[in-house]
């Protein structure tokens, strides 16, 4: 007796909208999400919806607690602690929004030609690469802003440079991985040239990986620009920043006024821990068996 | 043993060249003309040619590099405008404080990641594993200045406990005498527990600070090293043979975790280099971060860059340790080569 | 063997289930057998039978996920599976002990083999740290490791294959357990090293009076050093009875199978005959009753119900409606 071949039911896991269990599954993700969107509102209309203006001083309101007026309370010059947290969402995003973009292309462009090249551009991107990476990085960007000058664009190279080294390598990876696949042969084969293999086929092909590293990184660059102006390189004031906040109001917090200094500073964390959080959840998705 | 180091030691010779023409970049990066900064603001123009002459600018840039190689060897760095004091000796002076907070921060967050990272590997998925992890993701969010800001205000303003951030030691009191440079050490070398309780309670807020950043990534190498290791057949051999769940937890369990977390001190050194910056400036910390910041406010350029080089150089030989130590621990690299 | 006096392991419908994210695996199904006092055992399958995940759950190592669903498991007056993690604790190591296959990653590779010796050594005692090196490697030469004070100092990675799994079994013997439980000891080992390790365990179990569990998918190796063989398929044990029976006269339509499926000296790959299909997919919720229906040339319409065991023979058991 041969039994035809009959697929037989196996349990399936509790049902539920597939949506539903996905946010579920990743309630930090979406949270995280939420945030993002939060901020980018902040980014893009802070300054258009901001309550007081940013730059306006007052010395009769000068070191005011948290009050009606004044919802996050004001600083020894008397602006509001609000809008300028509020307004201040555009630069430091745009820093770092910039920063990271520098550094994902050029890393990535980099890393790319490393891979698919070989030979000495790779010895030449891989020295590069280790070399930057022998530095403590904020100490090599803070080097490289004071070599450079003291300016907000400065920033943004010293933190591009310094997070370059982890596309590039992520990058050279992906390639090597995928350099011999099929699809790459194909194209080859049909006289694509070496431009447009690396840009059409495999560039989207190692995307993924590249953006959950993107969106770890943002965390990084954030706080990268914010470490430098808090020692004073970068941005000048009276424009407002979070790093640049924290520091006018570290000489006022163990006097008390805690209101100054804290409502910057978690400004930057919550900014942070949304990067991380995406950067997580994105990581996840992409590839499950490295849950952290 | 040796012959490892050795080995090691020539591989990082590249990375050391990669340093050092770095570093010379970024000195003849200097917004303006060099030469007239270092002649000062009311210099003719034949003393500030004078002066390029005398600096060696007016060479080729490989013949720069020749002469500023050179003087790295003898340990000229350059002297400070603002103390008119070799750049090298007062980084040198300064560095065991530097080396102090690193230590502490290190200890202090080895202490608690490690005991994390097993109580969340032993219990995955509970609770505890989930707090671990966000407590985790939390910590890498942390701007290092702002924590420092915050402990401060709560532990020395609120409640009184930590004294207050204004360096290693009280006004009321004196340094040990020089030892090792580590006051800790020092004061109980000189017999004085008054004092090394004093150095102490400065200590702990900073070291604080700059440990919390790392916790992260030490929690996160360690709960997964150990997942690993409690899933393992040598593990489960010991559970049959009957030893004791400390044993194999710790002798068995633990030991073979931390090598992949070893290696992850590389990172973690690179963090607490950078970040020792930030706590020094908050805590006025008189470590070689605030030497360098303080040039760096005054438009002092030699020290900063001295700065720069001497901690990329003690990052390749804390790599080389790290390096070092895996060997030691690990039979299997020191015996297979 | 003596069939008057109690068996030392008695396992009676003994279940373990896995609970995955695709649903619950009844990897063992209502298995008893039994196992007297100096004899060994053969637990015969083929891979993915449950053989292991058994003993797993006798020692309670199960790994996640797992656990015990049913049954008792009597080993010297107590319940193995009832007891607590102390009191198995107590035993492990001690009255009961196991090896497994893939020695050199089953010992700790960053710690000398003799230190692992004294581990056990002081764990179970009497043994005083002074003298601990000493026993050590009594214990190393008892299972006739070459120059054991040597391979004292020696880690895993330095040894041979063979060298570890004597390592282990020193390990296991170390307190002269009542009974071993030998988890393919020699999967994966040359032939020559086979018979060695396979001789040492014999020589080992004859001198001391203990009684050993043998687990392996090589019925030719059971056959030659067991007492009795007890015969799995899909997590269900389907025949036990001693040796000579088994290869003369299966009862099970498997277990005949197995016998017709193993290479003998004088015939011809031709005349090996392969079983039909493969092991079920233990995650289906209509398994029959028997699990080997489905590759079984004397189903009939009854065998889809719960396995129902008689006994054809004394100490000759068979699960099956329609026995050979």
């Amino acid at each position: 007796m041969s039994a035809p071949p009959v697929s037989h039911p196996v349990p399936r896991p509790a049902p539920g909208g597939a949506a539903a269990a996905f946010a579920r599954a990743n309630l930090l993700t979406v949270a995280a999400a939420a945030l993002f969107v939060l901020l980018a509102l902040a980014a893009i209309f802070g300054p258009a919806i901001a309550p007081w203006n940013p730059l306006q001083t007052d010395g009769a309101s000068a070191l005011r607690p948290p009050g009606s007026g004044h919802w996050f309370g004001t600083d020894p010059l008397g602006r509001d602690i609000f809008s300028r947290v509020l307004v201040a969402t555009r630069l430091d995003l745009g820093i770092a929004l910039l920063a990271v973009s520098c550094s994902f292309l050029a890393g990535t462009a980099l890393g790319c030609a490393a891979g698919y090249y070989g030979g000495w551009t790779d010895r030449i991107v891989s020295r590069l690469a280790e070399t930057i990476m022998a530095f403590p990085l904020f100490v090599l960007a803070m080097g490289v802003v004071a070599a450079l000058g003291n300016t907000v664009g400065n920033i943004v190279l010293a933190t591009a440079l310094i997070n370059l080294p982890f596309y590039a390598r992520l990058a050279r990876a992906e390639v090597n991985v995928r350099r011999n696949a099929g699809y790459v042969d194909a194209a080859r084969i049909a006289g694509a040239s070496d431009a447009r293999i690396l840009a059409a086929h495999l560039f989207p092909n190692i995307l993924p990986p590249l953006m959950v590293q993107v969106s770890l990184n943002m965390g990084w660059a954030i706080l990268n620009a914010a470490g430098l102006s808090f020692i004073g390189l970068g941005v000048r004031p009276p424009d407002p920043e979070w790093g640049i906040m924290v520091a006018e109001g570290a000489q006022f917090i163990v006097s008390g006024e805690w209101w100054v200094a804290l409502f910057p500073g978690l400004a930057l964390m919550l900014a942070v821990f949304c990067f991380n959080l995406l950067g997580d959840g994105l990581r996840d998705l992409f590839d499950p068996r490295r849950r952290a | 043993m040796i012959a490892f180091a050795a080995r090691r030691l020539l591989g990082a010779l590249p990375n050391l060249a990669g340093v050092m023409v770095v570093t010379f970049v970024l000195t003849r990066a200097l917004p303006g003309d060099p030469a007239a900064y270092f002649a000062g603001p009311a210099a003719t123009p034949e003393a500030v040619a004078e002066v390029r002459h005398a600096l060696g600018l007016d060479r080729s840039l490989a013949a720069q590099f020749a002469t500023y190689a050179g003087d790295l060897a003898r340990g000229n760095l350059g002297h400070s405008v603002t103390t008119g004091q070799p750049v090298l000796t007062e980084l040198a002076a300064r560095l065991p404080a530097s080396l102090e907070l690193v230590a502490a921060a290190l200890l202090f967050a080895a202490a608690v990641s490690i005991p994390l990272g097993v109580l969340a590997a032993t219990r995955p998925g509970s609770w505890i594993d989930h707090a671990c992890r966000a407590l985790a993701t939390a910590g890498v969010s942390l701007p290092t200045f702002f924590t420092g800001l915050l402990l401060a205000y709560v532990f020395y303003f609120l409640l009184g406990w930590a004294p207050p951030p204004t360096g290693r030691l009280d006004a009321a009191f004196s340094p040990p005498p020089a030892f090792t440079g580590f006051y800790l050490i020092d004061s109980l070398a000189a017999g004085d527990p008054e004092l090394f309780a004093a150095a102490l309670a400065q200590l702990v807020l900073p070291a604080l600070t700059l440990g919390l950043f790392v916790i992260a990534p030490i929690t996160r190498m360690t709960r997964a090293s150990m997942l690993g290791v409690l899933a393992a057949e040598f593990v489960r051999t010991a559970r049959a043979a009957g030893l004791s769940r400390g044993t194999i937890l710790i002798r068995y369990a633990l030991r073979n975790a931390l090598l992949p977390v070893l290696t992850t001190l590389g990172m973690v050194f690179s963090f607490l280099l950078g970040s020792s910056i930030l706590v020094e400036k908050v805590f006025a910390w008189p470590g070689v971060g605030s030497y360098a910041l303080e040039a760096l406010v005054a438009s002092d350029y030699a020290p900063v860059q001295g700065f720069v080089l001497m901690m990329a150089i003690l990052y390749l030989l804390l790599n080389l340790a790290v390096d070092l130590a895996y060997v030691a621990v690990d039979p299997r690299v020191r015996l297979q080569g | 063997m003596s069939e008057r006096s109690p068996p030392l392991l008695a396992v009676e419908a003994l279940s373990v289930r896995f609970r995955t994210p695709a649903g619950d695996v009844d990897a063992v199904d209502r298995i008893s057998f039994e196992i007297a006092r100096g004899e060994m055992l053969g637990l015969v399958g083929e891979s993915g039978s449950g053989k292991s995940v058994t003993c797993h759950a006798l020692l309670g190592i199960l790994g996640a996920g797992g656990e015990v669903a049913g049954g008792r498991a009597l080993f010297g007056g107590m319940d193995l599976i009832a007891a607590s993690e102390d009191e198995l604790a107590q035993i492990r190591g001690r009255e009961l002990s196991m090896i497994f296959q893939n020695p050199r990653a089953a010992l700790n590779p960053i710690r000398r083999v003799g230190r692992q010796m004294e581990d056990v050594l002081l764990r179970h005692g009497p043994v005083t740290p002074g003298s601990a090196r000493g026993r050590a490697i009594e214990a190393l030469r008892q299972v006739r490791i070459p120059d054991p004070a040597a391979r004292y100092a020696a880690y895993p990675f330095e040894l041979s294959g063979g060298q570890c799994q004597r390592v282990m079994i020193a390990l296991a013997l170390a307190c002269s357990p009542a009974l071993l439980i030998a988890d393919e000891p020699t999967t994966g080992l040359d032939v020559t090293t086979q018979a060695a390790i396979m001789e040492l365990i014999a020589e080992l179990a004859r001198q001391r009076g203990m009684a050993t569990l043998l687990i392996t998918h090589d019925l030719a190796l059971a056959g030659e050093y067991c007492d009795r063989i007890a015969v799995m398929h899909a997590g269900q044990l389907v025949e036990i009875a001693p040796v000579d029976a088994i290869f003369e006269s299966p009862r099970h339509p498997y277990t005949a199978r197995l016998v017709g499926a193993m290479p003998r000296r004088a015939a011809a790959l031709g005349d090996l005959a392969a079983i039909r299909g493969n092991l079920p997919d233990l995650r289906r919720t209509d398994l029959p009753g028997c699990r080997f229906l489905e590759r079984c040339d004397r189903a009939a319409a009854d065998c889809a119900g719960p396995l129902a065991w008689s006994e054809p023979r004394t100490g000759h058991r068979v699960g099956c409606r329609h026995p050979l």
